[in-house]
């Protein structure tokens, strides 16, 4: 069987910055950079960009790019006895597939209350206690939630629509559609709101320099993390996208450009939010302050107060959660793309058999996020993946290629590819900076989490649903490595 | 806005959106010479 390639050099960066642009760009990266310094923020966060965003996304490039597999297979081929990080980040990523669709369908059926706003003039009632009807907690999830459930239902059946029709005609055509859509309305979006009053006195909030916080180490470890957060690697996604580049396609100039791009969105994202949330607050005659939010408050709570008090909501009320849309479901098909693509590479099943079967399972394991107490399922998961999943797999998989493999032979490989070359800089933060940083961001979480707990949530709901679901990732990762035949011997002809 | 705020806005996009603007012209040279 022979490995699918993308059409286009445009089509896979197209892709690849899909899956890197994600809801996290808009509603995680304005408030980390107001609640960091301010413009000072910019500082590390633009130089963790240069030492360990492109470095790492480089890395990934060459690795997927020369051992033509998903995660599992390419650590298998390192060495057979790594494969289990490749099935550990595999389930990192079933796991986010699962609640980050959660999160896609409430924004489609926001997406349709946003027409009418439907949300009335209580915004924040409606969210917890009409829509979600949120009650329990982590373990006492309750009744399904039809209402959610069906718009989930639907973002299931985008993605695999998606995926089964492979990376060419599915993934491929889409990305080239959605992301200049996505891009052309943020564009349109920031030039209207900027038109409205206290717009400005929002964006002087999000970039006024504070610049004592860049002494503060904590200011630069936020910069790195969101780094490492937003652009989709270390758990296989970017592994198994630059698997399917043709033979001699460039990884250096593709990964910068992959990188900035992403960064660039967050920025004009950043602009759009602060503006929105500048124009609220003149609006209600309150300071910035007291109106600024971040994450699942900013999305469903926020925005649609800020909505109500728009010129035209019915216009720009969908535009938003529009935004939002495009920017997750590009990010969950990469998801669910990677899991596709493992199973195709370690089973030999077709891309149509594992499509069915991941998307699936996936839609009926989802709905345990559609229930009353889904929210609070949502958040102790998002947060174990978060601070410890993804980054102990960042870390462990710069270990392993920095130091335990000749890092020399994948700069080799890069230069050989591309249109210029890296060098010692390149070396430095893979073997030194970005596992240092990392190993400092794991340590203060980890310290944090064990001392203080998390949300204020009852140790039991945070042991099984939080430690518990990394260990039982760990544990199936290990299992799959000792139990089956390694990925690399299945088709290995094929690289 | 300040003009630190101005400042640090235009120099945040200058980088990436530079950094897109310079890598798509490496890319558009790479492929002329092709």
């Amino acid at each position: 069987m022979k490995r699918e390639q993308w059409g286009s050099r445009a089509g896979f960066i197209l892709a690849a910055v899909g899956s890197a642009v994600g809801l996290g760009n808009i509603w995680r990266f304005p408030y980390m950079t107001y609640q960091n310094g301010g413009g000072a923020f910019l500082i590390p966060y633009l130089f963790a960009m240069l030492t360990a965003g492109i470095p790492f996304m480089i890395m990934e490039f060459s690795l997927g790019s020369k051992l033509k597999g998903a995660a599992p297979r390419v650590f298998s081929k390192l060495n057979v006895k790594l494969e289990w990080l490749g099935w550990f980040q595999v389930t990192i990523l079933a796991v986010i597939g699962l609640y980050y669709l959660a999160v896609i369908g409430w924004t489609i059926s926001y997406f349709k209350f946003s027409f009418t706003q439907a949300w009335g003039s209580d915004p924040n009632t409606f969210f917890f206690k009409e829509y979600l009807q949120l009650d329990g907690s982590p373990s006492k999830l309750g009744a399904i939630q039809w209402h959610i459930a069906i718009p989930m239902a639907i973002a299931w059946a985008v993605t695999f629509n998606t995926v089964f029709r492979g990376v060419k005609s599915g993934i491929e055509k889409l990305s080239k559609i959605l992301m200049p859509v996505l891009f052309v309305m943020v564009l349109f979006l920031i030039v209207r709101i900027s038109f409205l009053d206290g717009a400005m006195n929002g964006l002087n909030f999000m970039f006024k320099p504070d610049f004592s916080k860049l002494l503060d180490p904590k200011v630069w470890a936020a910069a790195y993390g969101q780094i490492f957060y937003s652009l989709s690697i270390g758990f296989s996604i970017m592994l198994a996208y630059s698997s399917y580049l043709p033979e001699k396609s460039d990884i250096n100039n593709n990964a910068f450009l992959t990188v900035f791009l992403n960064c660039g969105f967050s920025l004009l994202a950043g602009i759009m939010i602060f503006g929105t949330l500048g124009y609220m607050a003149a609006a209600q005659g309150k300071e910035v302050t007291d109106v600024v939010n971040s994450g699942v408050g900013l999305a469903f709570v926020t925005l649609p107060a800020v909505i109500n008090l728009l010129p035209a909501p019915y216009i720009l009320g969908p535009l938003f959660f529009l935004t939002l849309l495009i920017a997750g479901m590009s990010s969950h098909i990469s998801i669910i793309e990677a899991i596709v693509a493992s199973l195709i590479d370690k089973f030999n099943w077709t891309r149509h058999r594992a499509a069915v079967v991941v998307c699936g399972l996936g839609v009926i394991a989802s709905m345990m996020f559609a229930t009353n107490g889904g929210l609070f399922l949502l958040d102790v998961v998002d947060y174990f993946i978060n601070h410890f999943g993804i980054l102990t797999s960042c870390f462990v998989e710069l270990i392993i290629v920095g130091w335990i493999f000749k890092i020399s032979d994948i700069t080799q490989y890069a230069n050989h590819h591309s249109e210029f070359a890296i060098g010692t800089w390149f070396i430095i933060c893979i073997r030194f900076i970005s596992p240092l940083v990392l190993a400092t961001i794991i340590y203060q979480d980890l310290y944090t989490t064990i001392t203080k707990g998390y949300g204020g949530y009852e140790m039991s709901d945070l042991m099984t649903r939080g430690w518990g679901v990394i260990v039982g990732m760990l544990v199936i990762g290990i299992l799959i490595n000792i139990f089956t035949r390694p990925s690399s011997y299945i088709h290995s002809e094929e690289a | 806005m300040t003009g630190s705020a101005i400042a640090l806005m235009v120099f945040g996009l200058c980088v990436t959106w530079g950094g897109v603007a310079v890598c798509l012209r490496i890319a558009m040279k790479a492929n002329n010479k092709k």
